[in-house]
């Protein structure tokens, strides 16, 4: 291949602009390119995140001072849960991949504040160095869990002060993300693609968004408020002061429980992308999954109090949002529905991006099952802060994100890449994940229901049995990650190169522009006509 | 197109413009909307104590702020009005007003805190921690809130300092002034909080 | 994009605008000294709303704009409204 042509031709990946090497990446406002910005610094926190929970596993294969004492496992879980949430999942696939495709599917040059959407991947690196000087300074890493519970966030001597200030950098970025893609959805679309006719990645991102915009700042000044009372003593939630800790909750899981949907929504867009490719058939209920994400997105803001259903919040309150919680849960089945009744009948194609969302599905309806246990009353009473909750979000949030994260990657890989993967190294990783994590969730929710709480590093010893299979699980999904990573990067440089535009056969418009796209993705914006999805 | 590759789509949409202006004002709303939460729960809770407390206020300055405020409000429309007509000098005189006044509530509220926490009246104080409960909460929270507000005044005064740079620059003109009209918008959220502010501190008892 | 020729107020609508928000907040202000009891508190909400309004409508442009800003910020303030209500199940019921 000639590699001279001229530049408008040349991918993304090579083109020359005003600065060259690292700087043409780190100061490009390329959606493209800062996409793939996220997606390596995420590479890396991940990376650091999964050594911490493996080494906490280690510490719980047998009962007692294993490799580490409380104060460290502690430490190990509070920062395993602050970059796993706050720099992971919630950035997640709308940074690295709504970056990457957002323009491409509904048919732009790039989002519509490209230098806004640069500073935004500057300050979150910016929020991660915060938050990681609280792992060097002052009188040792927080202990708080990701949570920051009010009264101990500010009664503890730990460097508190660091992480909150991070994660509400982190907030920021994730605001200026969202204004930035509800903008391009509004302006950006192209000629003829009307609402109803924009796939359902898009329309989740655009759910998420709005999510981004207006629970974020609610954590910001949650969190804003603890670093006041940390340093200049104002009395808010210090019951001494005459605050109430329980508000502390309400605010925080006032954002957070919308958050668990900034973290779902766009997973679910991109299984709604998958399924129908690798059935070869058009995608069963469009409407209804563009009404479940938006009703998620907005019921989702009423439900924050089952997290708090043993804090001693009043009676009524209880009934509520027991009732709520269980109202969430119907657009969420409904779109489970609607993923089994695409495959239904469908010519099934099973490639890796297929496998990532079958398994999906599959964990996705545990995660909610477990998650609809704890929306009742009576049975969170006796599960609440026990294996059963982190078995339930872990079901949600790696099982939901993680895996529709790695399908995402498969599924867009030769498109940002221009190079295939390994199909065979792909899928054994999968397989050898995918039983990883179930042997290292499963029997959490086992031990929570025979009542093993969470964040303690030691156990009863009529737990041990259990916790060496989840043990064992977690190094077996450890050697799945990274023959999945590994398989990745290795093909990302030395894949066999393709410039086929279409690999799947997909319907959407991100596969008709060149592979790996061009700078401003398109010489002509294309025009839509057809609905997405269109299979005969 | 070859010396800059990046930005040969440089292209204006000022009402998306807008649009991002509007939603960044929605995070604004939510994140002073939850000032006013804790601030309802704590009132709901004290009320007698909230009641005292917005005595100790000083409604004269209170009210003087507010008008200030609002007048500030108006004049910024009108610099609006005023750059669409293509009138500069107007624009920058109107605009001019508004710089002043927003520097003279933040000079009230100095004055206004400093007597306050001259009698040991601030968080963590001698004289407010010898209080009860609520009145600890309500000044907290008036530092708080009041003081986050200022902030937002404060850089709204250098958003106007730009944006009169570019006036006289004619970089904001009668077919371009989104930078003006945004300002403005934000000006108004400022004005907007400040409205639900005054009544609940100063005011109710 | 086809540019639409933006609506102008007029700087006689401004100063109108102005006078009403100033009247309301002499209202307020005067109410206050009523002793209204629990009233109180009712009346300077919805004194402020009134205000909020005001400015919304008139000095942010929701009148003359794209509806869609008015959408947006109806659903905004709903969504806050009802967080808030949501809230004192818990405070109310103590
Ligand atoms: C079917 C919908 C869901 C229901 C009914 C549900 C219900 C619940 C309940 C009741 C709890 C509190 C358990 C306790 O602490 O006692 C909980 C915790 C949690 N859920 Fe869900 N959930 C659902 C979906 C999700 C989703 C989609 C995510 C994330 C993507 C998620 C993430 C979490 C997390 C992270 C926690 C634990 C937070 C902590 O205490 O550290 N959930 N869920
Ligand atoms: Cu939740």
């Amino acid at each position: 291949m000639s590699e001279s042509t001229k530049s408008n031709h040349e991918s993304f990946l090579e083109y020359k602009g005003k600065y060259r090497g690292i700087l043409g990446w780190i100061l490009s406002t390329d959606h493209k390119r800062i996409g793939l910005l996220y997606l390596y610094t995420m590479l890396v926190f991940f990376s650091v995140a999964a050594i911490l929970g493996l080494l906490m596993k280690i510490q719980l294969i047998a009962p007692g001072h294993t490799i580490m004492g409380p104060a460290t496992y502690n430490a190990m879980f509070t920062m395993h849960g602050i970059i796993m949430i706050f720099i992971i999942v919630v950035p997640g696939l709308p940074a690295v991949f709504g970056n990457f495709f957002l323009p491409l599917m509904i048919g732009a040059k790039d989002v519509a504040f490209p230098k806004l959407n640069l500073a935004s991947w500057w300050i979150y690196v910016i929020g991660i160095l915060i938050v990681l000087t609280s792992q060097f300074m002052g009188d040792g890493p927080p202990d708080t869990g990701w949570t920051f519970y009010a009264p101990y966030s500010f009664q503890t001597p730990a460097n508190i002060v660091p992480a909150l200030v991070g994660a509400f950098v982190l907030g920021f970025s994730s605001i200026l993300t969202g204004i930035n893609f509800v903008v391009t959805i509004h302006r950006l679309r192209a000629p003829g693609m009307k609402w109803l006719k924009m796939p359902l990645f898009p329309w989740t991102l655009y759910a998420t968004a709005w999510i981004q915009i207006l629970a974020t700042p609610v954590i910001g000044i949650t969190l804003l408020l603890t670093v006041m009372e940390r340093t200049l003593g104002v009395g808010i939630f210090d019951p001494a002061l005459g605050g109430d800790p329980i508000l502390y909750q309400h605010l925080f899981w006032i954002y957070s429980h919308p958050a668990v949907y900034i973290m779902i929504l766009p997973g679910m867009g991109v299984i709604s992308e998958i399924l129908p490719v690798f059935s070869r058939k058009r995608i069963y209920g469009y409407k209804a999954i563009v009404l479940s994400s938006l009703a998620i997105a907005f019921v989702g803001y009423f439900v924050w109090g089952h997290h708090m259903f043993t804090s001693g919040m009043s009676g009524r309150a209880l009934f509520a949002f027991s009732f709520l919680t269980f109202l969430v849960a119907i657009p969420s089945a409904i779109k489970v529905f609607n993923w089994v009744a695409t495959m239904y009948k469908g010519s099934l194609i099973f490639q890796t991006p297929f496998f990532w969302a079958v398994s999906f599905v599959f964990v996705f309806m545990i995660g909610g099952f477990s998650g609809l246990t704890l929306g009742s009353l009576a049975t969170n009473v006796h599960l609440h802060d026990t294996h059963f909750v982190v078995a339930h979000f872990h079901f949600i949030v790696f099982g939901g994100t993680g895996f529709s994260f790695l399908a995402a990657l498969h599924y867009w890989f030769p498109k940002m890449f221009g190079r295939m993967f390994d199909a065979s190294w792909a899928n054994m990783g999968w397989l050898i994940f995918f039983a990883g994590f179930l042997a290292l969730y499963l029997p959490m929710f086992y031990l929570g229901i025979m009542g093993m709480p969470r964040r303690y590093y030691d156990y009863l010893p009529e737990f041990h049995g259990a916790n060496i299979l989840s043990s064992l699980g977690a190094i077996l999904m450890i050697g799945g990650a990274l023959i999945i990573i590994v398989n990745l990067v290795r093909s990302s440089r030395y894949g066999e190169k393709t410039n086929d535009k279409n690999p799947w056969g997909g319907k959407t418009l991100e596969w008709q522009a060149d592979t790996p796209p061009t700078l401003e993705n398109w010489e002509d914006i294309p025009e839509v006509t057809e609905k997405p999805y269109e299979y005969k | 197109m070859e010396k800059n590759a990046e930005h040969t789509h440089v292209h204006r949409d000022d009402e998306g413009d807008k649009l991002g202006m509007w939603l960044f004002i929605f995070t604004e709303l939510l994140l002073f909307g939850m000032l006013f939460l804790v601030y309802a729960v704590y009132r709901y809770r004290n009320p007698v104590a909230f009641q005292l407390g917005g005595e100790e206020l000083d409604v004269f300055l209170g009210t003087l702020n507010t008008v200030l405020l609002l007048v500030s409000s108006a004049t910024v429309a009108m610099s609006i009005s005023a750059i669409q007509k293509g009138l500069k000098k107007h624009a920058l005189v109107f605009l001019g007003i508004t710089l002043l006044i927003a520097v003279v509530f933040l000079v009230n509220k100095y004055f206004e805190w400093g007597a306050k926490i001259e009698y040991g009246f601030y968080p963590g104080g001698e004289a407010l921690l010898e209080l009860g409960h609520g009145t600890i909460l309500f000044f907290g929270l008036y530092y708080v809130m009041t003081g986050i507000h200022a902030l937002h005044i404060l850089i709204g005064i250098g958003l106007f300092i730009y944006v009169f740079q570019q006036i006289r620059a004619d970089k904001i003109h009668s077919t371009d002034y989104i930078w003006l009209e945004n300002t403005g918008l934000y000006w108004h959220l400022v004005d907007l909080i400040w409205i639900f502010l005054f009544p609940l501190f100063y005011l109710i008892h | 994009m086809s540019q639409e020729k933006p609506h102008i107020s007029s700087y006689r609508s401004h100063v109108f605008v102005l006078a009403a928000l100033i009247v309301l907040t002499g209202i307020s202000v005067a109410v206050t000294t009523l002793e209204l009891g629990r009233l109180d508190t009712l009346v300077a909400m919805l004194i402020a709303g009134a205000k909020a309004g005001i400015v919304l409508v008139w000095f942010m442009h929701l009148k003359f704009d794209n509806k869609l800003y008015t959408i947006f910020t109806v659903l905004v303030i709903v969504v806050f409204l009802l967080v808030l209500y949501v809230t004192f199940f818990d405070y109310s019921y103590r």
